[in-house]
């Protein structure tokens, strides 16, 4: 695998802007301006970008409650995310979904959702829609690791695998599901991958605090399910920075845990110094990017702020596509 | 009597009944929390804290902690109750009754009546419902009237310390399924609970107040708004029969037809859609056996006939408001008085 200067950047740009974006929200929701549920997505970030960057527009992904990653990962709209964040008129979903339910149906991003395990059947739907348009697209679930419980994501795999259509299922094991573990949640010893086996798929396991080791995992997944080889699953290790919703005091951890993933797991800090020491990119070229992320972020905050509320008279508008 | 909130109540009211009697056993995510974590068992009960500290009180065998599988979490308490225990299943947000709906509605509600009147099937489900807090359209969601419409389950809603108490008592003394709605919003409220035993018969509504002009009836959040209506109506000498139904199943028609007859006016308020809702159920009940007593029609307030918004704004503009219940109240007074 190699990326060219120009998709590095852009990568770590993604990237970047989850994780401002997310930190930002973590100091923005004390102000109380924010209500609602908003679960960050940071240290997460390179599964999102890892993977929606080898995504075409044409692609479909469906998300989770946890989801500015995967949107900002598939193109939506920063400052109309942040908008819909704050309840705003210019939200990308005119402030009517909010952080659990933002969608972008342009760019494949077929919505966040508040219902673990509410996405996985529909990949499968975009697999198979995909199939019928023939130009090797697919439809990618994301899924928790307390998501791969459900039913519906089981019912999910063996669809997709008996009708051999172009679904993955990727699986963010950040080893919680709100305050339980994988290792009492997850039946099959805390892997994720091998129930996608056990339905006749081909499953990968990748590193998802290392955007290397994910991107090269997917890239090799994703030739395969584009060839026609019908559904396949990835499992990623990966970690989340923040408590499962803001205020969570977190009492799962163990003692240093917190700080010990933030050292050794970023995502970040590995891609700067992986970068940097094959000399492909300078830390210059990436303190240009954070420079530029920052002032993105800001300049999303201050809109949000600035942005009128929804007219409260369009509340049961969006309901039908037609009315009579 | 002792002053609590509804947590407290019904938190409470689990551990005494856990303790009377062995059978009863509790389901549900995060009911203990952190289970496979390195920091160990917390017993939280559940992320709005409603059955702290029964792990460690019962064990893993009573009080146990589930996968995210709403499916099998009230299915698993289904099966349980027709093997002669008392499960307490919990679903977080009522709105998670989509994902296990079958185990509701073909399962546990017809067991009794697909059986021959044989089985039995003690359940209690908690769900907690309702918006006010931005939870967005899958989680605020009052789901009472869809269960209420299912035969063999009946439906309890309590907005008091001492009802939370009352009912709880009785769904888990009872014999039939029982689903327990906790308003999200409510569960600070405080007020006194009679010690001891304290049963609330299911189907009895509450009289919160005599006023004799018109009948508003509500369950819920909603018993609280048309509190604060009849507050403002009350120095215009207008009087409200304000009845909180408690249960929707059974439902107290007796209470309510009762005060209709004196007032000859009726408002519902109901925290949902308008479209075959607790509101129009009731309105249709009054229009067809209290018809002679009508001086006006019956006015529903409701939300309006689309999912819950996530803005601020859009939020206060769809739940039924203390201002719009007020103002159905002064409609339904000056039907064909204003010329
Ligand atoms: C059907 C359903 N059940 C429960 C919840 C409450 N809930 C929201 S997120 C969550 C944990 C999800 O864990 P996981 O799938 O691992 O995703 P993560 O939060 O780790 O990103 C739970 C239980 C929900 N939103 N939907
Ligand atoms: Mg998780």
């Amino acid at each position: 695998m190699q990326l060219n200067r120009d998709e590095l950047l852009g990568a770590y740009r993604r990237m970047k802007t989850i994780r401002d974006f997310e930190e930002r929200l973590h100091e923005e929701i004390k102000t109380g301006e924010i209500a609602g549920f908003t679960h960050l997505y940071a240290g997460q970030e390179a599964v999102a970008v890892g993977i929606c960057d080898q995504l075409t527009v044409e692609d479909k992904i469906v998300s989770t409650h946890r989801g500015h990653g995967h949107c900002i990962a598939k193109g939506c709209d920063v400052k109309g995310m942040m908008k819909e964040i704050y309840g705003r008129a210019g939200g990308l979903c005119k402030g009517r979904g909010g952080s659990m339910h933002i969608a972008d149906l342009d760019v494949g991003m077929l919505g966040a959702n508040g219902i673990v395990g509410g996405g996985a059947p529909q990949a499968v739907g975009a697999a198979i829609a995909a199939r019928l348009q023939g130009k090797g697209r697919v439809g990618v679930a994301f899924s928790g690791d307390g998501a791969c419980n459900q039913g519906t994501t089981f019912e999910a795999m063996n669809l997709a695998s008996v009708t051999k259509v172009p679904a993955i299922f990727v699986f963010e094991n950040n080893h919680y599901s709100e305050h339980t573990g994988d290792a009492y949640a997850v039946g099959t010893d805390k892997d994720i991958a091998s129930r996608a086996e056990a339905f006749g798929m081909r499953a990968w396991r990748a590193n998802g605090c290392d955007f290397f080791d994910t991107y090269s995992a997917f890239a090799e997944l994703l030739e395969y399910v584009r060839a026609g080889n019908g559904p396949a699953a990835i499992e990623l290790d990966t970690e989340r920075y923040y408590g499962h919703f803001e205020g969570d005091p977190q009492r799962y951890r163990g003692k240093g845990e917190l700080e010990r993933i933030r050292e050794e797991r970023d995502c970040l800090k590995a891609f700067r110094s992986r970068v940097t020491e094959a000399a492909l990119l300078t830390n210059e070229d990436l303190d240009a990017v954070d420079t530029e992320v920052g002032e993105l972020i800001d300049e999303a905050v201050a809109e949000a702020r600035a942005d009128e509320l929804p007219d409260a008279a369009t509340v049961a508008d969006d309901v039908y596509v037609e009315y009579y | 009597m002792a002053v609590m909130n509804i947590r407290e109540a019904i938190a409470s009211t689990l551990l005494s009944e856990m303790e009377r009697d062995e059978d009863i056993i509790l389901l549900g995510e995060d009911v203990v929390g952190g289970n496979g974590t390195a920091g160990g068992p917390e017993a939280i009960g559940g992320i709005w804290g409603t059955s702290p500290g029964l792990w460690e009180k019962f064990g893993p065998e009573r009080v146990i902690d589930t996968p995210i599988s709403e499916s099998a979490i009230i299915g698993a308490a289904a099966g349980a109750a027709l093997s002669g225990k008392r499960p307490v299943a919990e679903l977080m947000f009522a709105d998670f009754v989509g994902v296990s709906l079958d185990q509701l509605w073909n399962q546990m509600a017809k067991f009794r009546y697909m059986f021959g009147g044989k089985a039995k099937c003690p359940a209690v489900v908690r769900l907690v419902y309702g918006a006010g807090m931005q939870t967005a359209a899958q989680h605020s969601q009052s789901v009472y009237a869809m269960l209420t419409a299912i035969p063999g389950l009946k439906v309890v809603l309590p907005t008091t310390p001492a009802d939370a108490k009352g009912m709880l008592t009785e769904a888990l003394r009872g014999d039939d399924p029982v689903m327990f709605f906790e308003h999200k919003t409510l569960y600070g409220v405080k007020g006194e609970v009679p010690d001891g035993d304290h049963r609330q018969r299911f189907g009895e509504a509450r009289v919160v107040r005599e006023g004799g002009d018109v009948t508003v009836v509500a369950c819920g959040r909603m018993v609280n708004f048309s509190e604060k209506a009849a507050e403002k109506l009350e120095p215009d000498g207008i009087g409200i029969d304000l009845l909180d139904l408690r249960t929707t199943s059974p439902l107290d028609e007796d209470a309510i037809l009762e005060s209709v007859e004196q007032t000859g006016r009726l408002v519902v308020v109901d925290e949902s859609p308008p479209r075959c809702s607790l509101a129009s159920d009731i309105a249709s009940m009054v229009s067809e056996r209290a018809f002679t007593s009508l001086k006006a029609p019956p006015a529903m307030v409701t939300a309006p006939h689309s999912p819950i918004p996530f803005a601020r704004n859009l939020e206060r503009a769809w739940v039924p408001s203390p201002q719009k219940i007020e103002e159905a109240v002064r409609r339904v007074l000056g039907f064909r008085q204003e010329g």
